[in-house]
This record gives C-alpha cells, structure tokens and sequence, in this order.
C-alpha cells in the first residue's frame, strides 16, 4: 500500500471546497468559460472537485464573434476531451435582433456587449450559480466582491450593501430570479495561475505563448492586425513582432506584450519579473477609474 | 502555493491605507502601471503626497467619502512568503464588514495612532480579534514621527492594550507591539533610524516569520460531508466516495471512524484527491473518501475518529456579533448555517450585550442591535455536531440567516 501523505495546497483545497458547495446548494450552475488561463483553471478545479465522476454541469461560453480564433478551438478541443456540455450564446445574436448596439470608432469593442447576451442565457436556461474565473487581484473593484456574490432580475452587483461572508460559510440563499456569480479562485494572484498551470502541466491556448504577429501601436499598447476586428488607422504602421497576450478578451480590447516567453517556464518568470499589472493591457479598464464597478452594477461577469 | 492571511483594522485615519501602500511600495509590490495611476489621481486631487488609498479603496463610493466601507483583499509577496491582506473598514457602522475580512485571517494589525492612543474603535478592534481568537496580533502604534518619536509614548499605549488583553477570556494570544511610522516607512520594512530604543523587528519582517501552520489552532478532526460521489461509470461502477474538507486534525487510511448523527462506525477504506490515493491527509485539505462498509451517508453528516467525538446539539449557547439593521429579539425565528449543515433556529433567550470595552456585560437586554455583539441560547430544528468555537473554530461557528430576506443577520460563536 502507498504511504504517500497528501501535502496541503490551501488556495486549491479552499477552490475546491467552493465547487462543491456550488453543486451542493444551487439547482443549476453552469461555468462561465471564455477559453482564458483563468477559466481553464476553473476547470481543471472541477475536475478534481468531482473526480472519478464527471463535473456535474455545463460550460458555457458568451461569444463576442471577436474572439482569437486560437480560443475557440482550444475551447472545442477541451470540451470534447472531457465530455462535458458546451452552450455557446452570441453577441451578435444580440445585435442582429436589436438588443445592443454595437459600438463604433477607434475604441469599439464588443466587450460590454457580453452582459445582455450573458443576462438572457442565464434566463434562458434559468441558471441560479455561475462560476467565472475573476480574481480579487486583477482589478481594485472586484478585490472588494464576495465569493458567493448575489445579483438581482436584472443582474445587478449592490456594492454598497454586499453580504458579510465570514470564515468558510457560504450562503446560497436566493430568491427568485435571483442568481449568484461565483468565484472559486477569488485568492489566486495571477502568478499563482500560472504557477498552477505549470504544475498541473495544463494545456492553454498558443496565444499566451510568444509568437510572431503582426501589430501596430496605439496608446503605448501593441495590438494585432491580423484581424479586422481591431480598428486601425492607415497610418498605424504594421510591424511583425514577438509577442504573447497575458489575458484573452475579446480581441479589440486586448493588447499583446512584447516577450521571448515561448513556453510555461518562461512564461512564470516573465510574470514574476513583470513590472505591469495583468490588465496593463486591457484597454476596456482604462475607460474610467471606475470601468469595472460600473460593468459590474449592470451584470458584467 | 500556501498563503498567509491577515486583516488590517484601525480608526479612521490612523493610516491604514498608508500603512499598505508602504508595505507594498517598499517590497515592491505595486507594478509600474497602478503606481502610475496612483500619481496621477493624487496629483488631480491636489495632494502633495501619494494617497495610497486610491490602490485599495476600489468603490466609487469610498474614494468619493475617503473612507473604506467594504473589505478589500490585497495580495503582495516577498521573496520568502506570499501574503494577502484583508483592508477592513474602520467605521462603526460597517464592523460586519470587518468581521467578514478578520474571521479568514491568520494574523492581524490593529493601527493607533500615536497622537490619539487607544480609542474607542481600539477596543472595538481589538475585541474582535479576541472573540475570533486570532492567535497573532500586531499592534501597530503609528504616526511615530508626529510625537517625537517617544517611547514613553509607546510604554503608555503597550500598557494599555496588555491591560485590555488581561482581561481578555482568550490567553493565547501573541502580542507584538511594532512603533512606526508609515508615513515615512519607518519600521515597516526598514528599521528606523528614529527609534534606536526599540529593538523589535519590522512589521515586515515579523509577519514573514510568521508560519500559517504554527498560529492555526490543532484540534480534533472534523470532516462534514459536502457531497456524496457517485460516479456510476464502468470503471467506478461501484464507487461511493464522500467529498468534503479536513478540518482540525489529519486523518488516515484504516482510521476507525464514527458516522455522525447516525453514529455508526466504520473505517477509513481509501483516500482520493484527483487521480492519485494517499495514505494520510491533513487538516486543510479537499479531499474525497471512502469507507469499508456501506453506510448511509449523505451532505451535512460528519466522520470523525471514534475517539473524538463532538458534541451532538438541539439547543446552543452561543455569542454572537449581530450584522443586521433590524434588530435580534428573543422568540425569532432564522435559518442556521453551520458549516455546510443547514438547520432552523428560534432565538429562545437574549441573554446579555457584552461590552466590546471589556469592561462587562449588560443583563436581559430587549434587542441587539447592528454591530452589538451578545450571549444568546439557541433551540434548533434538529441536532447539528458541534464544538465550542475555543475548541474547534470551523465546527464552533456559525451564521444566522434571516428567511425573508435570505441576508446573512448575524454571525455566531458557540460556547
């Protein structure tokens, strides 16, 4: 017989323990997955939170129709080998029958467009839990939300009056109509994602890697030209360039970083030795100070 | 990836938010970006200073009133630890709050300022931290530099606070006393060169000596059911596995266990996390288990070691720190939450407001109101496995939910 002792990794243990409480309190959940290291984290939690059985619900991805086309292909390769449900629900959906209008101009991105997609899938399917892979250290808004974080009908973040949410005790408690966003690795810093992910040795999209890529520069911020997505003046130069992005939004709003990271190794001590945060590169949180807690009030993930 | 966890409490301007921006300024923990941002914003408010504030204060709503309502989770590491730091509010109002950021923590700060002394929010603070029983406790006596750096200064304020802790019911506690000035980084992370008589450490270097495993309180082992896995696949066909957390204690293949609230016994068969078997898990730990017979278990159960058995309650006397606008009375009705065991409870007696002072009790109070703290006696809906939170804080604890609104009222400690 094995005489192993399982050594304790706390901010893991303590993930897991949310899933299942999610499992155990909620009727409906769903995992808000946008193929991003952060939900793929998501999912290798739930995987050992349920482990020999299958993760008990579905993945669901908001689709901007402006994703890179490495996400969504890593997003189907994933789900098949794991033989879990994937519900896709589309932005332009949205915007074909009238719903949102899409942005124009120089910073247009269909970023925030995601809400009311996301606010009618979860009507639609009457989802009551949705876990999403947001992390207290990304942003100084969402350093201030629960784990179990309540939203109204119109799923709606009331900062101001947040329920206290002490030791380990999660309330699930909610009315009708009601749902709750839930954020199992709320305690991770984005060094231990990738930490986690090369311990874990999980596959991640090629775009976190370094590669060659054409882009210009706007604003002190590199972004692709590959695509028509991203609008570009004419007299934005093109140049090709070494770059990996840090985080994978929605292509208009996410910036690369210059970097010789071409794999995992190099990838954590890259971001060990970075001297800019994670959404440096975001340009959708450089709107306002308070661009996050806004997107929040109105049922942005 | 093991963290230490640490809550921040301290009146209003005594320099909370200055005291985690020169943490995470000297260890070089703000990139280039936010400190940017932070420059910025405080030049446009026209401060000749950087107003670390604006790093941790993430509402439009507190930069607005320049106070912190809510609990903001900050994270920085230095070379030997990772740390997060819960910034709890200081206002009266908002004590929920700050028992929300403090009930995680491992260790804490309680800020004076130096000028002032010890305040009312001091007591407040610091009583807290007692009836959480936080085993390491930083007083941070701050705004050195504003008194002269005066030792006698500190001799007074050291005298007072091991005055309270005297007549504290919690023992043991450790307490350090840190003179700085966060202002200008003194005793932060740098030893002052203002205060050659104080031979202590740094705040710094005090909290990383500290080890999350040392402070957390070894008890008995607990491990309540969160759910039953039952994979049904051709591999795993017969398989019955119950997944839940170690809490307290370690636990072992061939443990002999007893099922709880049916007290059957059985014996630890096997051990998983993920893919792999272990011998041993310790406290902390998700993991999935499974047991030689087959008995009926289910969410909210408990296994313990035979040997160790809670204790097995339909009625509790508990302490507890009220978090709701409208106020507890005797004869109420809620929800119980303990742990992940969900019960009802009717409120049988209000027995005392206790006096976040120290300085006593008062007897047979009508109502508690929000932020008092109480003794009460609880009759519940059926039995829930408990221990006395000196004895077992995660099975000594408890929330009371109030089931017309489905807010979390109040949160209680079991005696």
């Amino acid at each position: 017989m094995n005489q192993k002792t399982l050594q304790v990794d706390a901010l893991e243990s303590e993930a897991i323990y949310i899933f299942r409480e999610v499992v155990a309190q909620f009727e409906k959940p769903v995992l808000l997955f946008s193929g991003g290291k952060d939900s793929i984290t998501l999912v290798r939690l739930a995987q050992k939170a349920f482990f020999p059985a299958k993760i008990p619900f579905p993945l669901m991805h908001i689709d901007t129709g402006h994703n890179f086309p490495e996400t969504i292909e890593f997003r189907d390769w994933l789900t098949q080998e794991l033989g879990v449900e994937l519900i896709v629900r589309n932005v332009q959906d949205n915007i074909d029958n009238g719903t949102v209008k899409e942005e124009t101009g120089r910073y247009a991105s269909r970023n925030m467009l995601q809400t009311e997609t996301l606010l009618d899938a979860i009507e639609e399917f009457g989802f009551d839990a949705c876990i999403g892979g947001a992390r207290r250290d990304e942003e100084k808004a969402r350093a201030k939300e629960r784990i179990f974080s309540v939203r109204d009908d119109f799923g709606q973040w009331d900062e101001k009056n947040q329920r206290p949410e002490v030791f380990d005790i999660l309330n699930g408690k909610i009315d009708l109509g009601q749902n709750v966003r839930v954020f199992p690795i709320s305690n991770w810093t984005e060094l231990d994602v990738w930490s986690y992910i090369k311990k874990e040795n999980i596959e991640i999209p090629s775009i976190y890697f370094a590669h060659k890529r054409k882009t210009f520069l706007r604003d002190g911020l590199i972004w692709s030209a590959d695509d028509e997505v991203v609008f570009r003046d004419e007299e934005e130069e093109v140049l090709e360039r070494m770059v990996r992005f840090r985080t994978v939004g929605d292509m208009s709003c996410t910036a690369a970083v210059l970097s010789d990271a071409v794999d995992i190794t190099k990838v954590v001590e890259e971001i060990r030795d970075s001297s800019i945060s994670e959404r440096g590169a975001r340009i959708d949180d450089k709107r306002s100070e308070a661009a996050m807690e806004k997107r929040k009030q109105q049922g942005y993930f | 990836m093991n963290v230490l966890k640490i809550a921040t409490a301290g009146s209003v301007d005594d320099g909370k938010s200055t005291l985690i921006g020169r943490l995470l300024y000297d260890t070089k923990s703000l990139t280039d970006d936010k400190l940017e941002a932070i420059e910025e914003k405080s030049k446009q408010r026209g401060f000749d200073y950087l107003d670390f504030s604006l790093a941790t204060d993430g509402l439009v709503a507190e930069r607005e009133q320049g106070i912190t309502i809510d609990v903001a989770h900050i994270y920085f590491s230095t070379r030997k630890k990772s740390f997060i730091i819960a910034d709890t509010p200081g206002h009266i109002e908002y004590t929920r709050n700050m028992v929300t950021g403090a009930s995680t923590a491992q260790a804490s700060i309680v800020l004076i300022d130096a000028r002032n002394g010890v305040v009312e929010q001091t007591y407040r603070h610091f009583f807290i931290n007692n009836l959480l029983r936080i085993k390491d406790v930083v007083i941070a006596i701050n705004k050195m530099d504003l008194v002269n750096f005066s030792e006698e200064k500190y001799n007074i304020i050291k005298g007072e606070i091991e005055y309270l802790a005297s007549k504290s019911e919690y023992k043991n506690q450790n307490l350090t006393f840190i003179p700085m000035s966060a202002l200008d980084g003194d005793n932060v992370v740098i030893p002052s060169e203002n205060m050659s008589w104080y031979k202590g450490e740094t705040l710094l270097h005090h909290l990383e000596r500290l080890d999350a495993e040392d402070i957390s309180e070894v008890s008995q082992t607990r491990f309540p059911v969160q759910t039953v896995i039952r994979p049904k696949t051709q591999d795993y066909h017969d398989f019955r596995g119950y997944a839940g957390k170690i809490y307290g204690g370690d636990f072992e293949v061939g443990d002999e266990v007893s099922v709880l609230p049916s007290q059957t016994k059985s014996t630890i068969k096997s051990i998983h996390f993920f893919n792999e078997e272990f011998a041993k898990a310790k406290s902390g730990s998700s993991v999935t288990i499974t047991l030689d017979d087959n008995v009926n278990v289910s969410r909210g159960d408990m296994l313990v070691k035979v040997a160790e058995q809670p204790t097995i309650a339909k009625q509790l006397n508990a302490t507890i720190c009220w978090m709701d606008s409208a106020p507890l009375q005797a004869s109420q009705k809620y929800y119980i939450k303990h742990g992940v065991n969900d019960a009802q409870a009717k409120i049988t007696k209000l027995n005392t407001i206790i006096k976040t002072d120290f300085s006593g009790k008062i007897e047979n109070p009508s109502a508690l109101e929000l932020n008092q703290i109480g003794d009460i006696q609880l009759k519940l809906s059926k039995p829930l496995l408990v221990d006395a939170y000196n004895q077992n804080k995660s099975n000594g604890s408890f929330i009371l939910i109030n089931p017309k609104t489905n807010n979390t009222v109040g949160v209680g400690f079991i005696r």
